[in-house]
């Protein structure tokens, strides 16, 4: 069984009637890093929230390594650990005593050691004393993902981890995420900055409307659905496309001195090898040639924007 | 099975312990101003005007309010920590890490009922030991003291626990203590005997519950009571099963906790 987390057939409606996740099934992997992605709405923090036993699930089941999170709940959920999206912590407790008191709450007899080693590395030892009130937004963040690792989780949900983080503490936080991997952790995060996906992830899923509509390897996603461009610049400006040419559908600038090409590994349009010996045949000669990767945010907009 | 495999110990003492942590930090909101405004009850009506009123079932009026005004305090403090200790981390968000964690609803509720009715029954002794200052006070049947004290309390807790979890707003944390649970204390006989009650008011008053309370707890202390003890105890005890009945309604439906 490869597989930690096993979601099958969830749905939720909300009291409000809202139908917030349609029908989703989700299979996370032992020691991955999974990416979440989908606009604001699409229903990761509900999702989320089942998995984690803070809200009640419609229909469905879920798994965590083989237990259900019903029947079997103090076991799944033991092993789990949740840094919420939103900060919220009992603001008149002092670091320490609210770190050691999640420690407790999930059964774990109680490590100094152990828990002064997570405040370190979260650069919040120095801060155990405070007051939760005290701590700035940046360190308040800190000292969530500090209670959900007190408990030394197997798998740990990060609902948009980095919203409104400065760059230091995210490389700081991704270096954690880095190291939990390592420790054989399961990571499952969701946000909204792409590139923080591109970097960290092994696989992506994307959700909208409360529906999961892919889960691919990052790798290939990026294989499948990524787009690569050539752009070329011309020793000499170009006034009209040559007849030649036109199977490539090469964009032309405005001022003739750059030709762009996009494609993918899916489209039927020829290589770049065959492009350029069209070129030459047709007398056009490059100074400098350029290629660009598409990132996964645009192929994230463009999969949404597929979507009816 | 032993029991800590079965329960997690461990959670309910950092709940517990958390909990006990809050009420000493605000000790003066907590302990301090109820044993105040106790006292002044007992100043006032115990020794100005109490010396003016003739003894109530030959107990001075000093002695006679004292029982009433210690259960007044446990009732509304029973409440209001164990509704503000649940409603305070629903309003603030972090009751997500309550709800995400390997607890069953019984261990909540032991750690957060049995926290509310430490304090309140550390208040009441302490009410009781204020009071010892002021008039003469004699306990007939301490074991039936306690246990009065001791059921009072959780059975009020869990009562507040339940305000505490149906509660949306502020204001509504506060309606129940405020216009359910004061009125029926005052008039549930803490500075009377019903006895004293005018013809059809004697019938009315034994459908206030807080009567058998007092009713049961002052025999405790003078032997005298407007009601049989065997009654009074039986009363709070389907108070409190109803309390726990509708607990365990909320929790198996996840009532306003996981919707
Ligand atoms: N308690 C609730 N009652 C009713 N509707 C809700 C509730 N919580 C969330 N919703 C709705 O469910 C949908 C999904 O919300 P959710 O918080 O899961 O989205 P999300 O993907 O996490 O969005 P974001 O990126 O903004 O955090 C939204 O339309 C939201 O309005
Ligand atoms: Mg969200």
């Amino acid at each position: 069984m490869s597989s930690i987390i096993s979601i099958s057939g969830v749905t939720k409606t909300y009291a409000t009637g809202f139908k917030a996740l349609k029908e989703i099934n989700l299979d996370i992997e032992r020691g991955e890093i999974f990416a979440l992605l989908g606009p604001n709405g699409a229903g990761k923090t509900t999702l989320i929230s089942i998995v984690c036993g803070i809200v009640n699930r419609s229909s469905g089941s879920v798994t965590v390594d083989g237990h259900d999170i019903s029947k079997d709940y103090r076991a799944a959920r033991s092993l789990i650990g949740l840094v919420p999206q939103e900060l919220t912590i009992d603001a008149f407790e002092t670091v320490w005593a609210t770190v050691n008191y999640s420690r407790g709450l999930f059964g774990k007899a109680p490590n100094k050691d152990f828990v002064e080693k997570v405040l370190r590395d979260l650069s919040l030892w120095d801060k155990k004393d405070a007051k939760a009130i005290t701590l700035s937004g940046g360190m308040k963040r800190r000292l969530m993902i500090a209670k959900a690792l007190s408990h030394e989780p197997r798998v740990l949900f990060l609902d948009e981890p980095t919203a409104g983080v400065d760059v230091e503490l995210r490389q700081d936080m991704w270096a954690m995420v880095r190291r939990l991997r390592e420790d054989g952790v399961t990571i499952i995060l969701t946000t909204h900055y792409i590139e923080e996906a591109e970097a960290m992830a092994d696989r992506v899923g994307v959700i909208n409307r409360g529906e999961i509509i892919l889960v691919e390897g990052k790798a290939e996603l990026m294989r499948k659905l990524g787009r690569k461009q050539m752009t070329l610049e011309l020793r000499a400006p170009l006034t009209a496309m040559p007849d030649g040419l036109s199977r490539y559908a090469l964009e032309l600038s405005s001022d003739g001195g750059q030709l762009t090409y996009t494609y993918d590994n899916q489209s039927d349009r020829p290589g770049v090898a065959s492009l350029i010996r069209d070129l030459e045949a047709a007398g056009i000669q490059f100074r400098d040639l350029d290629t660009k990767n598409s990132t996964l945010e645009e192929i994230f907009v463009n999969l949404l924007r597929q979507e009816p | 099975m032993n029991l800590r495999a079965a329960m997690n110990l461990r959670a309910v003492w950092a709940i517990y312990r958390m909990e006990m942590a809050r009420a000493f930090r605000t000790v003066l909101q907590s302990i301090i101003s109820p044993v105040i405004s106790t006292s002044l009850y007992f100043v006032v009506f115990g020794s100005a005007i109490g010396s003016r009123i003739t003894e109530i079932d030959g107990i001075s009026y000093g002695a006679f309010i004292v029982p009433g005004l210690t259960m007044l305090s446990l009732l509304t403090q029973s409440i209001s920590n164990a509704s503000f200790a649940i409603y305070f981390p629903k309003f603030v968000g972090s009751i997500y890490e309550l709800l995400s964690a390997p607890v069953s609803y019984l261990e909540i509720i032991i750690a957060y009922v049995g926290g509310a009715a430490t304090k309140s029954i550390l208040l009441g002794l302490i009410i009781l030991g204020t009071a010892a200052l002021f008039v003469p006070l004699r306990i007939e049947h301490p074991f039936w003291m306690v246990a009065f004290l001791v059921l009072t309390a959780v059975t009020f807790s869990l009562f507040g626990f339940i305000i505490g979890i149906w509660a949306k707003t502020f204001e509504q944390l506060q309606l129940v203590p405020l216009l359910i649970v004061t009125p029926l204390t005052f008039l549930g006989g803490s500075f009377y005997s019903i006895h004293m009650l005018p013809g059809i008011w004697k019938t009315v008053t034994l459908f206030n519950p807080v009567v058998y309370l007092i009713s049961g707890f002052r025999w405790s202390f003078y032997g005298k009571a407007d009601v049989s003890v065997g009654v009074s105890l039986g009363m709070t005890l389907v108070f409190l099963a109803v309390c726990i009945a509708i607990v365990a309604w909320i929790f198996r439906t996840g009532y306003r906790l996981r919707n």
